[in-house]
């Protein structure tokens, strides 16, 4: 008989658990260290890191090995754990002008202040497989480290060391007046300790200030940004971007001590900031520049321009198009809600499902067509 | 599990905010007051606002049951009442009158609730009015100003193309005759049951980040119209299988082989108590 699941619920879920964990582990090679996740697979921690709003690399490593690589699945993880965790203060605001570069490249200007530092990126690698790393060792990484820095320690001739920090590429259009400021459509803010929207503690109104607006996307799923980026940038929307400056590097996070006020740097965090430029008619009509950004946890530059691209976009005095639409886009980019609402729809529906069923027969009964009865099965 | 975690896994402060918004939600019947919905362990859209609501107010005395389509014994009602008991030791049962927090999806139990205990509905779309808007700026103005209009219009025009209001599950309420609200996917056989009742009905919406509330003794109607009454389901002459009841929502289950329909209760607590009373009768 059909009747199923008054009793054997309990027995199957946990049989389904020890299913999957043997899938994780049935193989046989060794098991996989979570430093080995976290020094060897940086940009994934990264992006669980981000998505899951839990700034730590351990963790992420975890629920990056505990879920199989599922990015979304670590990614709750994460969030599910922060559930637990008190709110103990806000941190103290830093500005990215004191990050520690560690690459920062602007499309807008050939020469910018401090110069252009491309630093560790795939953008002018050729993607082929490298079949080297077939035979990867130990030896190797150590004989390509050493060499590295052998050529660090004696830095061709005329070469000048980094500065600690680097001026911001945009200061140079913001003295000339033509850059127009975001801060004008600002909304009013619920004030928390640091006087920025808190989405984790208050649910978004819209319309959303901007605080909110960039909290919302920085833990957003990047696939889920880069879309809604793209479809603007493609042609569903007017935003022609140019990168002002895309920074990766280091913030410190400070928090003031709890009885004398001081500053105290508690650790450092390593995120990528991107600010893009675009062109706008102003009220007056005189064009000026204005200005998207867009600051994620971690090595993310799609993120952080889909970000920026897509703050901008909200800013549209109109909007038309969805990724103008603050409500639409903030609504949609959480990679938690939205794959948890995806999944859900595998959950039983039986009961919803039979008034439905009981709404349409009656209407085909009604409007004449063909036998409803119960049981009947014509 | 329950050494790694604070009681119920949320941290308190946070448990705090949560019962702060539902003294809000109860002061104000039907209302969906926003609040800050945290993440559990379970994904979203898998019960995350109800789980919140019994995680926020559950205490080591309670006794709770979780169904899911009326059944003590599905998967998720299984896995939730599992994660609950694991963070709060609490004592669960599967008998309607003897637990003091029912959380649910999807139905209202057929057995008649008291003042004593309340009831946790987990609610996907908290917005009644979505399906006539799909922006949330814009039915909050028309909660507001009571701006119904367009729902009402809704229905008008489905009888008109249906000769019949085609809403299944879900059919919307007026709350205190003020608010419509969405009772949450219950059928409309259980719609009744929020008119009036002596329970406090507690609704979470995690993924949307909403918590509404019926009090007790708070008038619920369904939108209906004069010469068009809302009707719960009709089940016809068909009775359960397996206990003989008539008076109960039924789920519809096709034979395998000869493909002919049959039906049993969609309670199964119910269900068990009917059978267990007619089998001592026959003893």
């Amino acid at each position: 008989m059909g009747y199923v699941a008054v009793k054997g619920g309990t027995e199957a879920i946990e049989h389904s658990a020890r299913l999957l964990t043997y899938e994780r582990i049935k193989g046989n090679s060794e098991p996989l260290k979570i430093e080995q996740i976290k020094e060897q697979l940086v940009l994934l921690v990264d992006r669980v890191m981000g998505e899951g709003s839990l700034y730590s690399p351990g963790l992420a490593a975890l629920a990056i090995k505990q879920s199989a690589g599922d990015t979304l699945e670590a990614s709750l993880m994460l969030r599910a754990y922060r559930t637990t965790l008190p709110r103990i203060g806000y941190s103290i605001p830093e500005s990215a002008r004191e990050m520690r570069v560690i690459r920062r490249i602007s499309a807008a200007f050939k020469d910018i202040p401090g110069g252009q530092i491309l630093g560790p990126t795939s953008d002018y690698t050729l993607r082929l497989l490298d079949f080297e790393l077939l035979n990867d060792s130990k030896g190797t990484r150590e004989e390509y480290i050493k060499a590295l820095l052998k050529d660090i320690e004696s830095p061709a001739p005329g070469l000048q060391p980094l500065p600690e920090t680097f001026p911001k590429v945009i200061e140079v259009l913001r003295k000339e007046g033509l850059l127009e400021e975001s801060a004008g459509r600002q909304y009013p803010v619920v004030n928390n300790q640091n006087g920025s929207f808190d989405i984790t503690r208050q649910s978004l109104s819209f319309p959303a200030p901007r605080s909110a607006t960039l909290q919302a996307m920085a833990r957003g799923e990047t696939g889920g940004l880069l879309v809604l980026a793209y479809s603007n940038m493609r042609g569903y929307g007017d935003i022609h971007p140019v990168i002002g400056e895309l920074r990766v590097g280091f913030l410190p996070v400070r928090i003031r001590h709890p009885y004398t006020g001081e500053p105290y740097t508690v650790g450092e965090i390593k995120v990528t900031e991107a600010e893009a430029i675009a062109k706008f008619t102003g009220k007056e009509g005189t064009p000026k520049f204005t200005l998207g950004y867009g600051l994620c946890f971690g090595h993310n530059e799609i993120k952080a321009i889909s970000m920026a691209i897509l703050d901008r976009a909200m800013q549209t005095e109109e909007p038309k198009m969805v990724s103008e639409n603050q409500e639409f886009v903030l609504s949609h980019i959480d990679g938690i809600e939205s794959m948890g609402f995806c999944n859900h729809w595998k959950l039983p529906h039986y009961v919803t499902f039979q008034s439905d069923l009981d709404r349409l027969r009656k209407a085909k009964e009604k409007s004449g067509f063909g036998n409803s009865e119960a049981g009947a099965g014509k | 599990m329950t050494q790694d975690y604070n009681f119920a896994f949320i941290d308190e402060g946070s448990k705090k905010e949560i019962r702060r918004k539902i003294l809000k939600a109860v002061a104000i019947p039907g209302y969906q007051v926003p609040f800050g919905s945290r993440e559990l362990p379970i994904a979203r859209g898998w019960g995350t606002g109800g789980i919140q609501i019994t995680l926020s107010i559950i205490g080591p005395d309670d006794t709770l049951k979780v169904i899911d389509q009326g059944c003590d014994g599905s998967v998720n009602a299984v896995n939730i009442k599992r994660f609950i008991n694991a963070v709060t030791g609490t004592k669960t049962t599967t008998d309607t009158t003897t637990a003091t927090i029912i959380q649910t999806r999807h139905r209202i139990p057929e057995e008649k609730m008291t003042e004593e205990q309340i009831l946790v509905l987990q609610v996907p779309f908290p917005e009644a009015l979505r399906t006539v808007e799909p922006s949330e700026m814009e039915t909050r103005r028309m909660h507001g100003e009571a701006d119904y209009s367009r729902m009402w219009l809704y229905l008008y025009e489905d009888i008109v193309k249906f000769r019949e209001i085609s809403i299944g599950a879900r059919y919307p309420v007026m709350v205190n005759k003020r608010y419509i609200m969405d009772p949450s996917p219950i059928p409309r056989w259980d719609i009744p049951k929020l008119h009036l009742a002596e329970t406090l009905y507690l609704f979470g919406a995690g993924r949307e980040k909403r918590i509404y509330a019926i009090p007790p003794y708070t008038p619920v109607e369904p939108l209906e119209f004069e010469d068009f009454k809302f009707r719960v389901e009709d089940f016809k002459e068909a009775v359960c299988m397996r206990c003989g009841s008539n008076d109960t929502f039924l789920d519809e289950i096709i034979n395998d082989t000869t493909g002919r329909r049959t039906y049993f209760c969609s309670d199964t607590g119910h269900c068990d108590k009917v059978l267990e009373a007619k089998r001592g009768e026959g003893s």
